[in-house]
């Protein structure tokens, strides 16, 4: 009587009769609505995006403790606008026209610069990787002035262009252009020989193996160093126009400063951040779209 | 002789037909490459002599190193030879070309292009049209069973896969002769055995000339019609064998005593090649793990 009476009072059963169970469910049961398979199907992404969100909110709600408490240790956060703050020049600055004028200047010089140092380097990349000569011929040149950061080139460029406007361009177009013509560059060495040899035996010539093996096979590492020299058009970008800049989100932000508007940097600095992302994720995409072969 | 011709439905693909090719005879005199190193000029192949008639299927054997890819390399049109003269058709070889097809070890499907397009590529650069090309490929896709896949991209497809659609690609431009560089070297044995059936069904069909480089023994027998047995580098032709075997081949053949006796002799070539390719003084004794006199004590207590 006892005995027979304990196997059913638990509420798991044995695990071989788990086993033999759990299909059982699965079958009789309808199968879950289309909202949730779609779920279940993007389990991780969505973890991820809750995960980030929170790891924002957990940043905003950190900066929001520190500023509202004003703690000052060592790194003193007294004047360090809050986000409240922040938000309510945001609005001001939302409603008139100015901010976003600086904001489109900024990325009128980025378009500039970043375009014409890809429609340069790019090639000259393929070519340099394609002929020793030329390779031979730049490279030195390339690896002198590979190290002089975009900022050091301000004087230079101030005195090289008419207009404070391309001087600007000017920067940007350096900043950008040598991570470009390295990747393409590096791209170019990894071609796997084999797939060329099997261009020409089918009868390839010397400008269709390069149109149709060489660049297609580069095209990854290209968008390697368009990725890379978006971020270092945006780093000198800005600090061409902190210096000499009239206009432009940069100079935004630094004239904030010395106007002693310090909710208005951080709305200047965040502008940055989200235009930076905006412009690396928009590459990506314009790469996922030429590259379908690699989409994941 | 039609690479449509290759499968029994090709009536059913008027479609397609690639330019006739009525010959494909190659001829190697005299063939030499010498390249030069650090220490000096290395020969990599001394003196080659070979044929391949017309439809016909011929295999070089050789140990690793003796210059057989530099000579299949060389009729690609990838290196001039140091000496002597490489002909097709009587006409001698000044670079790579859609008449002659090559099949790589490595797997050299272009990944940015689809398995349609992979197989489009030497028509379009034959300057075909789109619509044309496409058609054409679908046809051939389609007589290899390889229709289901053709909008996949290689790294989708397993590695027969992947050589199956090099196969088609390269026959797609109707080309005389077929060179392939141990095209299933890399395959699973498994594989390899269906590749092989696939490959003597093919050239059944088309009656191309094949020159086949491997150093799987089986592997040139089942499917050649002569094989050329290479000796160490430098790479000379130590022998030439003709495989009587009736066709079409079939894999029980491999068992039969014609095949097994073919084999038994090609081992006996190949090994004293392989041995020198290997250092050269191996003898009967070193092979054996007894090189050295111990003087009747085991290894053991000689420590």
């Amino acid at each position: 009587m006892q005995t027979a009476a304990l196997p059913s009072s638990r509420e798991t059963p044995p695990p071989a009769a788990r086993v033999t169970a759990a299909p059982a469910p699965a079958t009789t049961t309808p199968r879950p609505a289309p909202l949730l398979r779609m779920v279940r199907r993007h389990r991780g992404e969505i973890r991820a995006v809750l995960v980030g969100a929170l790891s924002v909110a957990a940043f905003v709600l950190a900066w929001h403790l520190l500023t509202t408490y004003r703690v000052n240790l060592y790194v003193r956060f007294m004047n360090v606008p809050s986000p409240a703050d922040v938000l309510e020049s945001a609005r001001t600055a939302f409603a008139t026209s100015t901010f976003f004028q600086h904001v489109a200047i900024s990325c009128r010089r980025i378009l500039y610069g970043f375009l014409l140092a890809a429609a340069i380097a790019v090639p000259l990349g393929l070519m340099m990787g394609r002929f020793k000569l030329l390779s031979e011929i730049v490279f030195p040149v390339t690896e002198v002035l590979r190290p002089i950061p975009a900022i050091a080139w301000v004087p230079m460029a101030i005195m090289l262009w008419p207009t404070n406007e391309q001087s600007i361009v000017f920067i940007t177009f350096l900043g950008s252009f040598f991570p470009i013509l390295l990747n393409t560059l590096h791209g170019m060495a990894t071609v796997d020989p084999v797939l060329v040899r099997a261009a020409r035996c089918l009868g390839a010539t010397e400008a269709a193996t390069f149109r149709e093996v060489y660049l297609p096979a580069t095209l990854p590492q290209i968008f390697t160093g368009l990725t890379v020299g978006m971020g270092v058009a945006w780093v000198s970008l800005i600090a061409a126009e902190m210096i000499s800049g009239q206009f432009g989100i940069g100079y935004f932000t630094w004239e904030a400063y010395s106007l002693v508007q310090y909710s208005d940097i951080a709305l200047g600095m965040l502008a940055i951040g989200v235009l930076g992302l905006a412009s690396s994720w928009a590459i990506r995409l314009v790469g996922r779209l030429l590259m379908p072969w690699s989409a994941r | 002789m039609t690479a449509a011709a290759f499968l029994p439905s090709a009536d059913a693909a008027p479609a397609y037909a690639p330019p006739k090719t009525t010959k494909g005879r190659v001829e190697v005199r005299g063939f030499g490459l010498t390249y030069d190193t650090a220490d000096g000029a290395t020969d990599a192949v001394s003196s080659v002599d070979l044929t391949v008639e017309p439809g016909e299927f011929v295999s070089i054997i050789g140990p690793s190193g003796c210059g057989k890819s530099t000579l299949l390399n060389a009729l690609a049109g990838f290196l001039k030879p140091t000496r002597g003269i490489v002909t097709v058709d009587g006409e001698p070889i000044t670079g790579p070309s859609a008449d002659r097809g090559m099949i790589f070890q490595q797997y050299s499907l272009f990944p940015w292009k689809t398995v349609r397009e992979n197989v489009e590529f030497g028509l379009k650069m034959k300057g075909m049209g789109r619509a044309e090309r496409s058609r054409a490929a679908r046809t051939l896709l389609g007589l290899a069973g390889l229709t289901p896949f053709e909008n996949h991209y290689p790294d989708r497809l397993s590695g027969g896969m992947k050589q199956r659609v090099g196969i088609v690609r390269a026959l797609a431009t109707g080309p005389r002769i077929l060179l392939l560089d141990e095209p299933f070297g890399a395959l699973d044995a498994q594989t390899r055995l269906i590749m092989q059936q696939i490959l003597t069904n093919m050239w059944q069909r088309l009656k191309i000339s094949v020159l086949f480089v491997t150093h799987d023994l089986d592997e040139a027998i089942f499917l050649s019609d002569r094989i050329y047995v290479m000796t160490a580098r430098p790479g000379e032709i130590k022998a030439e064998i003709t495989v009587p075997l009736p066709r079409p081949r079939l894999p029980a053949m491999t068992m039969s005593s014609e095949f097994l006796a073919l084999r038994r002799g090609l081992m006996s070539l190949i090994r004293e090649e392989s041995l020198k390719a290997m250092g050269g003084e191996l003898s009967a004794d070193g092979l054996q793990g007894l090189a050295i006199n111990l003087e009747g004590q085991d290894v053991f207590r000689a420590l």
